[in-house]
This record gives structure tokens, C-alpha cells and sequence, in this order.
């Protein structure tokens, strides 16, 4: 198994499944409602030209965050499917 | 007076293309998310009824509590409109049935237009219409706004619906039994404080996620019933359409 | 009845203080039960066989967000279109004038037949129709170029990208990802622009979009810009080296108004609105091939409404306006020409002349007029003549004593000077402040003045011009 750590730290092509996401109010919401759901398999899809934001491909659908909320998102590096 | 159909959705499922085609409205609709900044009306004329469409802000839930997702809640549950048409993206359903399934717990009377059906096909998604409808207990339409495919077939259900042809019955999530406990607690009391007129289960759910926003609207709704209408005037003009 | 639904309210609080979840873990189980139900729903209805990207969506976003390619693909695109927009609106804009022309003397025909008056043709003519068809046939056919080619980009889904590559830029000014978005509809118009920054959630960050729209130039302001650079700034080039270098030209206008808008924007947030860059959130969609003709047709067909509109119920009045003001003598001179002697000395100290400040101050309504008027302005008789051709339009200003830092001034005054009555209207409308809307207008102009005023002084202290 490998470790949890943000979903920031990922490389380009990494899946993720999300193991947690420890930020608050309105913005967990948020991005629980766009499918940052633990459980949920993501890949790293993209890297803005000047490092951050990264986009996440979730549920078939491409989300840029910016490094403020994907360090506080966190998952592991599995070897299955996206959704 | 003529009945009201909402359009709601997430973004860049081609909603406003939609309604663009429904009202004849002359904008062009971009591909980028909040394009629909206000909410935009048009009518729509069928051969049996006429409507008028709402175009709600793309949302990709109705509870975050942004701006545009309370506008478009505060609409389909204060407001009723007679229909509503969820537009959902066939390329990413899996996405997009989110909203479907939190609108179905609001009303039901609802319409699901699979919209970009000829670019799922293009990416070799076949989507089953039958056992989708059965399941969400609504009517399903596979469409293409863009190539006006499925139009007719819409028209149609919309003015059956409108003439009480069609039964629904849609799909309730179900939660763990905690919650489903005390959604069994609130519900009789919240028929209690606000009567039959809104969803009393919809409601006991909103309380129990502390949706403090809607318990804002609520209060205003119980003052003055109108006062949606009153409150988000629909926008004028094409102007915060397109650019 | 109202003490019934006090009443109401009551009991809702209490049910909200007692049922209310205070712990994260209810909240999340009902968002995540909505996810499990959509899962188990579609398990049976939708199949996927084959691929499920097209080459596109898996390929394009590694070339044009790329670290390597992103930015100069952002920056050859808007080379490529405003060049294209530049060759294409020379021929229409001269069968158009051509043909202004025409009508024109059949009006004047009409007129003679009819014994008018020297005022009402001097009003209807000299006045009304000139200035409209000014207007018209300045401003038409770039945009009815121009606007169809950005459309296409638009439908193709490019837009988010580039907010996408541009994002840390906006992050480190305090602002908004998503105020890129809003920039790029200030490129068809500010006030529909200042409107569309409600996608902006977070109040602060909304206020600085609003506030900085104005240094992207708007449909009103890429004429003066384009016509401008093509007379002064190409002037020692022949053919497509000169089309080339106005682009350039252009371009470099365009990027001064982005860091323009980045300094503002970082000033703004160090200063009056301070704190710190809200959550966000962006969706790249996937690229969709636009219909193209459809797209094509539609925008150019919507912006040429738009500008016909617009030149009637702005530009025509204004034009009038003008007019009047030219043909009313006191003393000596028109009042017109009172104005201008008056705003002379300082329009000089920044590079421009009185005449020049008159026109940006009558073309307040509507940055469309600017141009017109001063035409009208530098013409004694207060109306406009007919210009069938560039070299004649370059020989007025040269007449007027013109030089490539005229040129310059004015370009960069019309890029950073306030925004248009339309847009006051709406930041007023949008923010309810008096004292943002004065900001909106003061902060603009206060950066235009010391902008040219400063290049004024070091052209002429170097012995440039």
C-alpha cells in the first residue's frame, strides 16, 4: 500500500483514490459536490504551464484547483480505471 | 396563463443551446462555465400549450450555496415550475445524474434530456433509455440540442406532461438509517410549521446538512410566498448571454 | 397572519438548533449517497465500448496548456486573429465608405430639391448621417470579423484554458482565476463584461474584475486602435510587412492592457481591497468542434446589429451634439473651438492635442465616437468630410501636426482612460457605491494621464519626435 498524501504532490497521469479531504464549510462542499468524494478514483490530467493549478479529471469531468485546496485533499496512488 | 419550464443542469451540458433552440432565442453560447450569469426567459409554443422557459445558472449541485445554485434551488422549490427539464451531459452521467437525483427530491414533476447524445456515440457511450427511466421514475429523452435530434419526442412528453398523461414516480435516495431515522422525526413536524406546499423531506434533509441558506429562504417564503419572483428579477436583453 | 408566520419562523429555528448537523460526517454521507445512487444507476444504463476520449480531449490540453507551448499559442492566436481582422476589414471598410458615399449625395440632392435650410442639412447630413456612417463604416467591418473568428475559439472551449495557463498570474495579484473569463468577454464589451464578473463569487475579488475591466480594449476601442497603428506606426512599411507590423503593434497594446490589469489588480489587492485569493474552482469542458458556419453567421450577424445599434442611438445624437457645438459662435470662435483652446495646454503636456481631450470627453456615451468626433472637430465647419481613403485621413491629422507620439498617446489613452457611460452605468448598477463607481472611473483615468504624460516627456526630452 502506499501512503496517503495530498493530491497535490501527484504526478501527471497518477491515479488517485481520494482517501480524505480536510477542508471546511462551504469550499468541502464544494468540492465534495464535484465528486472529490473519498472513495472516488481521480487522475491527474494537466499542469498549468507555470505549475499550479492542477486539473483532476473527476467523474469524467476536468476540475482545476489550485495548490490552496489540492494540498488539502488527500489520497493514495492506485492501478484502476477512472470513472 | 401560460406554464412555466425550468431548465437546470450542470455546466456545458449545452443547456443554453437548448434553450436557445426552444425559444428561439438568437444568442450564441460559449464553452466555458457561467456563461448563464442571470436567468434568462423565453416562450416556447407547442402546438397544443404555450410555456414559458426558464434558463437556470449551470450548477453542478444545488447545495454548495453559491450564488447561482441558490438561485436555482430557491426557483424550482418556491417557485414550481410546472416542468422541469433536467439537461444532463450523456458523456458524463455518471456526473451529472447528481443533480438530476437532488432535483427529484424536490419535485416530481421532472423531465430528463440525455443532451449531447451524438458525441456519446462519437465516444462509443450507448445509453440505455429504458431501464434509466425506470429507475429515476421520470420520463428520459436522449437529445442532441445541437443537431436537433430528439426535439419532437421532448415537445411531446412536455405537453403530456403538462396534460397529466404521465405518472411519475421518482427515485428517493436512501440514506443510512440514522438519518433516515430523523428525517422520520422532522418530517411530521415540518408539515406542521409549513404545511403541504413544500417537500417536507426534502426540507428535514435540508435541515439536517444545516443549510443555513435555506433556512433564510424559507423564512422569507413564509412572509411572502412570492417573493422569489420578486427578489431575482430574470434578466434583460442578450447582453450577460454571449459575449 | 403575520404573527402566525413569526410564529413559523420560531419553530424553524429550533428544528434547525436541534437537528442541525454540526459534525462533517453527516453532511458527507448525504453528499456521497447522492454519488453511490448516480453510480448504481448507470451501472445498468450506460455501456462504454471502445474509446472514451477522441484524440482531441486526450491530446489537445498536453499541447495548449503545455509549459513549452501554452504561452506562445496564447500569444499566436491573438496575433493570428487581430492580424487577419486587419487585412480582412481594409477592403469592406472602403466599399462601405464607397458607398456612404453615394447615398450621401443623393441625400444632398434631395436636400437641394427640397430649398432646405443650410442648418438642417448642415444637422441631418454634415451632422446625423455622417457621424453615423462613420461610425458604421469604421467600426463594422473589423468587428464583423474579428468577433466571429474569437467565437469560434469561444464555442471551441480555448477560453478556459487560457484562464487555466494565466491562473497563478491572477493568484499572485490577489485576484481571480476566473477574472480572465470576464476579460475576455471586455473584448466584445465591457458593460456586458462588468455584468458577466458575477461569476465571480467572493465580493472582493469580484470588485477587482469589475474595476480593471476597462483595460481590455472593447468592440468601441479596437477601430481607433487598429486604424491608428496601420497609419502611424507601419507608416515606413510597404504591403504585409506593414499589415504585420500593425498587428505587432496591436498586440503590444493589448498585452500593456493585461499587465495593466495584473499591476491594478495586485495594487488593488495591497491597498483598498485587501486580503487573500478566495477558493476556486475551474472546469476545462471538452473541446467541442463549433458549427462553424453557424458560429460564423450568428456573430457576425449579432455584432453587426450590435454596432448599427449602437451607432444610432449613441453615436448619431452625439454627432448632432457635435455639430451644434461647432456651428454656435461666440465671439470669434465656436464654442467648440472654446472647449479645445481650453483643454490645449494640458492635452499637450500628455501628447495629444485639445482637440483629441474633446473627443474623449464628448465620447464619453460611447468610445465608438471618439474617432468621428474628432474628425468632425479638426474640420472648421464642425462636420466631417468624406474620406474615401486612409492616405486622406492620415493627411488630416498630419495637418493637425500629428506625430507617431500623437499616435501613441492616443492609443494608449483610449486603452486606459474611463470606461463608457454604458459600463459607469452598470459598475454603479452592479456594486450600488457611489465611491467604487468614482473609483472605477477615477483610478482608469488618473493611470491614462500619467501613462502618456510620462511618455510625452521622455519622447520629447530624448528628441524623439
Amino acid at each position: 500500500m502506499t501512503a496517503n498524501k495530498p493530491i497535490y504532490h501527484f504526478q501527471v497521469g497518477d491515479r488517485i483514490e481520494i482517501t480524505s479531504v480536510e477542508l471546511q464549510d462551504v469550499m468541502r462542499r464544494r468540492l465534495l459536490d464535484l465528486g472529490f468524494v473519498p472513495g472516488t478514483v481521480i487522475e491527474v490530467v494537466q499542469k498549468s504551464p507555470l505549475g499550479d493549478p492542477l486539473a483532476f479529471k473527476v467523474f469524467n469531468t476536468t476540475i482545476a484547483l489550485r495548490k490552496e485546496e489540492s494540498s488539502l485533499i488527500y489520497g493514495k496512488k492506485v492501478y484502476k480505471e477512472v470513472v | 396563463m401560460a406554464h412555466t419550464i425550468a431548465l437546470a443542469g450542470n455546466p456545458n451540458t449545452g443547456k443554453s443551446t437548448l434553450f436557445n433552440l426552444l425559444t428561439g432565442l438568437k444568442q450564441h453560447t460559449g464553452n466555458w462555465p457561467g456563461k448563464t450569469v442571470l436567468r434568462a426567459e423565453g416562450e416556447l409554443k407547442t402546438e397544443k400549450h404555450v410555456y414559458t422557459v426558464i434558463d437556470l445558472p449551470g450548477t453542478y449541485s444545488l447545495y454548495s450555496n453559491s450564488a447561482d445554485e441558490e438561485v436555482a434551488r430557491d426557483y424550482i422549490i418556491f417557485e414550481k415550475p410546472d416542468i422541469t427539464l433536467v439537461v444532463v451531459d450523456a458523456t458524463s452521467l455518471e456526473r451529472n445524474l447528481n443533480i438530476a437525483l437532488q432535483v427529484l427530491e424536490m419535485t416530481d414533476r421532472a423531465i430528463l434530456c440525455v443532451n449531447l447524445i451524438d458525441e456519446a456515440r462519437k465516444k462509443g457511450i450507448h445509453i440505455d433509455k429504458e431501464p434509466l427511466s425506470k429507475q429515476l421514475g421520470i420520463p428520459v429523452i436522449l437529445i442532441s440540442a445541437r443537431e436537433k435530434i430528439g426535439i419532437i419526442q421532448l415537445l411531446k412528453t412536455i405537453d403530456q406532461m403538462t396534460e397529466g398523461k404521465i405518472e411519475t414516480q421518482p427515485f428517493k435516495i436512501k440514506y443510512n438509517q440514522t438519518v433516515e431515522k430523523k428525517i422520520k422525526q422532522l418530517e411530521p413536524q415540518i408539515k406542521q410549521i409549513i404545511g403541504n406546499a413544500l417537500p417536507a423531506r426534502w426540507v428535514a434533509l435540508r435541515i439536517l446538512d444545516g443549510d443555513i441558506k435555506l433556512l433564510d429562504s424559507l423564512k422569507s417564503y413564509l412572509q411572502n410566498p412570492d417573493f422569489v419572483a420578486e427578489k431575482h428579477q430574470p434578466a434583460q436583453g442578450g447582453c450577460c448571454h454571449g459575449a | 397572519m403575520a404573527h402566525e408566520a413569526n410564529q413559523h419562523m420560531q419553530q424553524l429555528d429550533t428544528l434547525f438548533k436541534k437537528y442541525s448537523a454540526q459534525e462533517d460526517d453527516l453532511r458527507d454521507h448525504i453528499v456521497s449517497s447522492i454519488y453511490q445512487s448516480t453510480q448504481s444507476i448507470t451501472k445498468d444504463s450506460v455501456h462504454r465500448s471502445g474509446k472514451k476520449t477522441t484524440w482531441l480531449d486526450e491530446n489537445l490540453d498536453n499541447i495548449l496548456t503545455s509549459r513549452l507551448y501554452g504561452f506562445p499559442i496564447m500569444l499566436m492566436l491573438l496575433g493570428v486573429v487581430i492580424y487577419l481582422t486587419i487585412v480582412g476589414a481594409n477592403y469592406p471598410g472602403i466599399a462601405i465608405t464607397k458607398l456612404f458615399a453615394i447615398v450621401e449625395d443623393w441625400i444632398t440632392t434631395v436636400f437641394q430639391w427640397a430649398n432646405a435650410p443650410h442648418w438642417l442639412y448642415g444637422i441631418l447630413v454634415e451632422g446625423f448621417y455622417r457621424g453615423t456612417s462613420w461610425v458604421v463604416s469604421v467600426m463594422l467591418p473589423p468587428m464583423a470579423i474579428f468577433f466571429p473568428m474569437f467565437a469560434l475559439l469561444e464555442n471551441f472551449g480555448y477560453l478556459p484554458r487560457v484562464a487555466f495557463n494565466l491562473d497563478r498570474i491572477f493568484k499572485k495579484s490577489g485576484a481571480h482565476g476566473k477574472q480572465s473569463l470576464t476579460m475576455a468577454m471586455g473584448f466584445g464589451c465591457n458593460a456586458a463584461a462588468v455584468m458577466s464578473s458575477r461569476i465571480i463569487e467572493s465580493p472582493r475579488e469580484r470588485m477587482i474584475a469589475i474595476l480593471t475591466n476597462n483595460f481590455v480594449p472593447c468592440n468601441g476601442r479596437w477601430p481607433l486602435l487598429i486604424l491608428l497603428a496601420g497609419l502611424f506606426m507601419a507608416a515606413g512599411f510597404s504591403g504585409g510587412m506593414s499589415t504585420f507590423v500593425s498587428a505587432s503593434v496591436v498586440v503590444g497594446i493589448v498585452l500593456f492592457g493585461i499587465i495593466m490589469t495584473v499591476f491594478v489588480s495586485w495594487a488593488l489587492s495591497k491597498t483598498l481591497l485587501r486580503g487573500v485569493p478566495s477558493h476556486y474552482t475551474l472546469e476545462l469542458p471538452p473541446y467541442r468542434k463549433p458549427k462553424i458556419w453557424n458560429t460564423i453567421v450568428r456573430a457576425t450577424l449579432d455584432k453587426s446589429w450590435f454596432v448599427l445599434k449602437r451607432a444610432v442611438i449613441i453615436a448619431a445624437p452625439a454627432s448632432v451634439i457635435t455639430w451644434i457645438l461647432a456651428n454656435i459662435f461666440v465671439g470669434e470662435q465656436s464654442v467648440l473651438q472654446h472647449f479645445v483652446g481650453f483643454l490645449d495646454p494640458f492635452a499637450q503636456m500628455i501628447g495629444l492635442d485639445g482637440f483629441i481631450l474633446m473627443a474623449f470627453i464628448l465620447g464619453f456615451p460611447a468610445n465608438e465616437i471618439v474617432l468621428p468626433i474628432l474628425l468632425m472637430g479638426y474640420l472648421a465647419t464642425g462636420s466631417m468630410i468624406e474620406v474615401d481613403n486612409l492616405n486622406d485621413l492620415k493627411q488630416i491629422f498630419l495637418d493637425h501636426g500629428w506625430t507617431w507620439l500623437t499616435a501613441l498617446n492616443m492609443m494608449l489613452f483610449s486603452l486606459l482612460h474611463y470606461p463608457c457611460g454604458t459600463t459607469m452605468l452598470n459598475i454603479w448598477k452592479e456594486t450600488k457605491s457611489a465611491k467604487w463607481t468614482f473609483a472605477a472611473f477615477a483610478i482608469p483615468t488618473t493611470i491614462a494621464i500619467v501613462v502618456t504624460f510620462i511618455i510625452a516627456q521622455v519622447a520629447r526630452g530624448f528628441g524623439l519626435v
